[in-house]
């Protein structure tokens, strides 16, 4: 009998994700990484929100399903892989991720180590997307799952053939609706849970307010500039601002003003109207190739450069740096350094790497005869 | 270590409101913690787990009872110290807004009273609204009691000496209109009528086990959700780190079971417990000298309390312990106390009637033989002491 660590957040789709593995003759494990002390992400004992609550639904699901199941206390990797990662990426002015950081560093590398180290066969996510194996190339392919408007391939993109041969994801081809009935039936405690919407530490989304928190400092306010690099305002500080934004900017110009740039170096946020947050490509780096293993020239992919993003038609292709120009058909607007851009052909990953920045218009004449 | 012998005599247990004898139920299911599910529930192997999973899987029962969310309850280890934590989740959270004044009822019992006078001791105004002489706390009385300051009310939902049932649901809803908490000690009536928090407008509840045929040493808090619990004990971070120290699994499993089997025979019982109650107050409403102590109507379960002239209660209690009978003047925490009761005096019972006073409790277990029984027996103590007396 094969042997699968299940990650249970306590939430409906882990718990379903147990039941299914546990249904199809897998002996389970059900186990549940404490990520964080309520204290840390200044949750409040007012709101009974916290990770405490759902380390007791996931211990009562698999109660239920009659799984043993295990806490493992992952505090001080998810505060150096995940937390310090979020701050440091806030602080050079980068708008970053961490949920998928933490598939990465803590989910699949942590977990997935503990997994084999128990004499685990596979891991077992409730993510919704599809993992399968090439029969030609032979190499485990990402797909993306059927609802649209749930798929989560976009924060699995770092995943490595290793850890995708070893990974279960048995809600792939299923609807939330579905995974709902489920829970429904079989009573779970959390059928009716709601979805995680905001970034788990910090659940009141005052992600300034964490920050200051989390590093004691203040984060001093400095100088709106525009386009020519003149004084136009004052910033409240720059973990305040996110590339794109324009509420809250409290300047008034002719026309709309939104941000187009943070340099944590100079404490200076650039503002300018729309079309300059237009931009044809990107250059990305920490690329992950999963349908194919290297990048030899241009190829014609899709893009997602933000979660839940409709994706648009672009070609990838290797840098000088050493990272990946991706030039888009049509120009995009804020594009946010720190973000994941992932690349799909079909309903297939084809790879994905995080955003350093939009691509200059020199960049874009020099490789324009290349595509 | 020996114990004591007791003649086999005909007893009859009537004091169900000083505790319950423990139904097989709940002495089965402490027994599988204590042979089986051993293990500390915060330990990672198989044991520990089970362990957790027999605690967690008690939480949502006892939850599923009583109509509220297992998120929602807290084990302390009394109905007293679930009382202590209402009071203080009430008081810390109403200082926090500035409000430090309490409403609670001049016969409620000591756990509340007490911990009343040490919130006084701290800073805190309390009144007292004194129940009427029958036995009733009135809704309109509380709401006069009512101030800008008030952060919470505190009223017993059935009252532990005279059985006299509570409106509480009336002023729940009264304080909730005026944004206040409201935490009822719900110790003698869990068990005896049905709770269902989603209905009864109240942010804190506490009972105790060994009222309903479970263990003793073991209770539990309601807290509403979204109202931080105030801590009393510190240390580990049990109970989702509101009260520190092991859980008392066995315990904890006995008053699941015996909750699961009192609230699941509730239909039954109710009216059988009722009838066997009015069998006893009118048998001993007949007899000379007696006055039933609290109103007629509004009452549940199986105390019944009476006052008899002329007689001094605890050589009836001792009396009718001779012939059998296991009863007791009032709230079994204070007697031995000369004084009457503080539930008599505050409903204004002169002190020669409170002197006298008997209550007896009885139970589903009960029969109506032995009703007639206790009613023929209390007539001859009360008939036989009044002639030495004289």
């Amino acid at each position: 009998m094969k042997r699968v660590l299940v990650a249970m957040s306590g939430g409906v789709d882990s718990s379903v994700t147990a039941f299914l593995l546990h249904q199809q003759g897998y002996d389970c494990i059900g186990v549940t990484m404490k990520l964080y002390e309520n204290e840390t992400v200044g949750c409040s004992r007012q709101k009974t929100c916290c990770s405490l609550d759902d380390i007791e639904d996931a211990r009562s699901v698999c109660a239920r399903i009659g799984i043993p199941y295990h806490v493992f206390n992952f505090t001080a990797d998810f505060e150096h892989e995940v937390i310090d990662r979020f701050v440091a990426a806030y602080e050079q002015g980068f708008t970053p991720n961490p949920c998928i950081d933490c598939n990465r560093y803590l989910k699949f590398e942590r977990l997935y180590h503990r997994a084999r180290e128990l004499g685990c066969d596979y891991i077992a996510t409730g993510h919704y997307a599809r993992i399968e194996q090439d029969a030609e190339t032979g190499r485990w392919l990402l797909k993306k799952g059927p609802d649209e408007g749930k798929d989560q391939s976009y924060v699995l993109y770092s995943l490595t053939q290793d850890q995708l041969e070893h990974t279960l994801l048995p809600l792939g081809g299923m609807s939330k609706d579905e995974v709902r009935k489920i829970a429904e039936e079989q009573g779970f405690i959390n059928a009716r849970k709601h979805d995680s919407q905001d970034i788990c530490f910090v659940p009141d989304g005052d992600y300034a307010a964490f920050l200051r928190r989390q590093t004691g400092k203040d984060y001093p306010a400095g100088n709106f500039l525009n386009e020519q690099g003149e004084v136009i305002g004052q910033h409240r500080g720059i973990i305040h601002y996110t590339v794109g934004q324009r509420r809250g900017i409290g300047i008034s110009a002719p026309q709309p003003l939104y941000v187009t740039a943070k340099s944590a170096q100079d404490n200076t946020v650039t503002l300018a109207p729309n079309a300059a947050l237009l931009a044809r490509g990107l250059l990305a780096d920490g690329m992950n190739l999963i349908a194919r293993p290297t990048l030899a020239g241009p190829t014609e992919v899709s893009a997602r450069i933000r979660y839940h993003q409709r994706e648009e038609a672009a070609t990838v292709l290797p840098a000088p740096s050493g990272g990946v120009y991706v030039v888009f058909r049509h120009p995009q607007r804020a594009i946010a350094p720190g973000q994941a851009v992932v690349l799909y052909q079909g309903d297939t990953v084809f790879g994905g790497g995080t955003i350093l920045r939009a691509m200059l218009p020199t960049e874009f004449k020099e490789i324009e005869t290349l595509l | 270590m020996p114990g004591i012998d007791h003649p086999p005599i005909c007893e009859i247990y009537a004091d169900n409101a000083a505790t319950t004898k423990p139904s097989p139920a709940a002495i089965a299911a402490m027994n599988r913690c204590l042979t089986e599910h051993y293990g500390n529930p915060s330990s990672l192997h198989r044991r520990g787990q089970d362990a957790a999973t027999t605690l967690l899987l008690a939480r949502e029962s006892i939850a599923a009872l009583l109509h509220c969310s297992p998120r929602e309850l807290y084990f302390t280890a009394s109905g007293s110290e679930a009382d202590n934590q209402a009071l203080r989740t009430g008081a810390t959270h109403g200082a926090a807004q500035g409000k430090r004044h309490i409403v609670s009822t001049a016969f409620e019992h000591h756990a509340v009273l007490r911990t009343l006078e040490q919130l006084q001791t701290e800073g805190f105004a309390v009144t007292l609204v004194p129940p009427r002489r029958d036995g009733l706390i009135y809704t309109e009385d509380i709401a006069a009691a009512l101030r800008p300051d008030t952060c919470l009310v505190s009223v017993m939902l059935v009252n532990n000496e005279i059985g006299t049932l509570q409106p509480v649901a009336d002023i729940g809803a009264l304080c909730h209109a005026h944004s206040i908490l409201m935490h009822t000690d719900a110790v003698q009536a869990v068990g005896q009528l049905p709770i269902d928090l989603t209905a009864l407008p109240v942010d804190l509840l506490s009972f105790s086990a060994h009222k309903f045929h479970g263990p003793r040493g073991v209770g539990g808090l309601y807290v509403r959700r979204g109202l931080p619990p105030a801590r009393l004990i510190f240390g580990g971070g049990q109970e989702r780190g509101v009260r520190a120290g092991t859980e008392n699994l066995p315990a904890i499993a006995g008053m699941e079971a015996a909750l699961q089997e009192v609230v699941s025979h509730l239909p039954q019982t109710e009216p059988v417990v009722a009838a066997l109650r009015e069998q006893l107050i009118d048998g001993l409403a007949k007899l000379p000298g007696a006055h039933l102590t609290g109103d007629r109507q509004l009452r549940t379960g199986g105390i019944v309390h009476f006052c008899f002239e002329g007689v001094e209660s605890e050589t009836l209690l001792l009396l009718l312990d001779e012939m059998g009978i296991c009863a007791s003047a009032g709230s079994a925490c204070s007697s031995g106390a000369l004084q009457a009761s503080h539930v008599l005096r505050s409903m204004g019972i002169p002190e020669p009637f409170a002197r006298g006073a008997l209550r007896l409790s009885v139970g589903a277990d009960t029969t109506p033989e032995q009703i007639d029984t206790i009613i023929q027996t209390v007539g001859d103590a009360v008939a036989r002491l009044r002639k030495e007396n004289r």
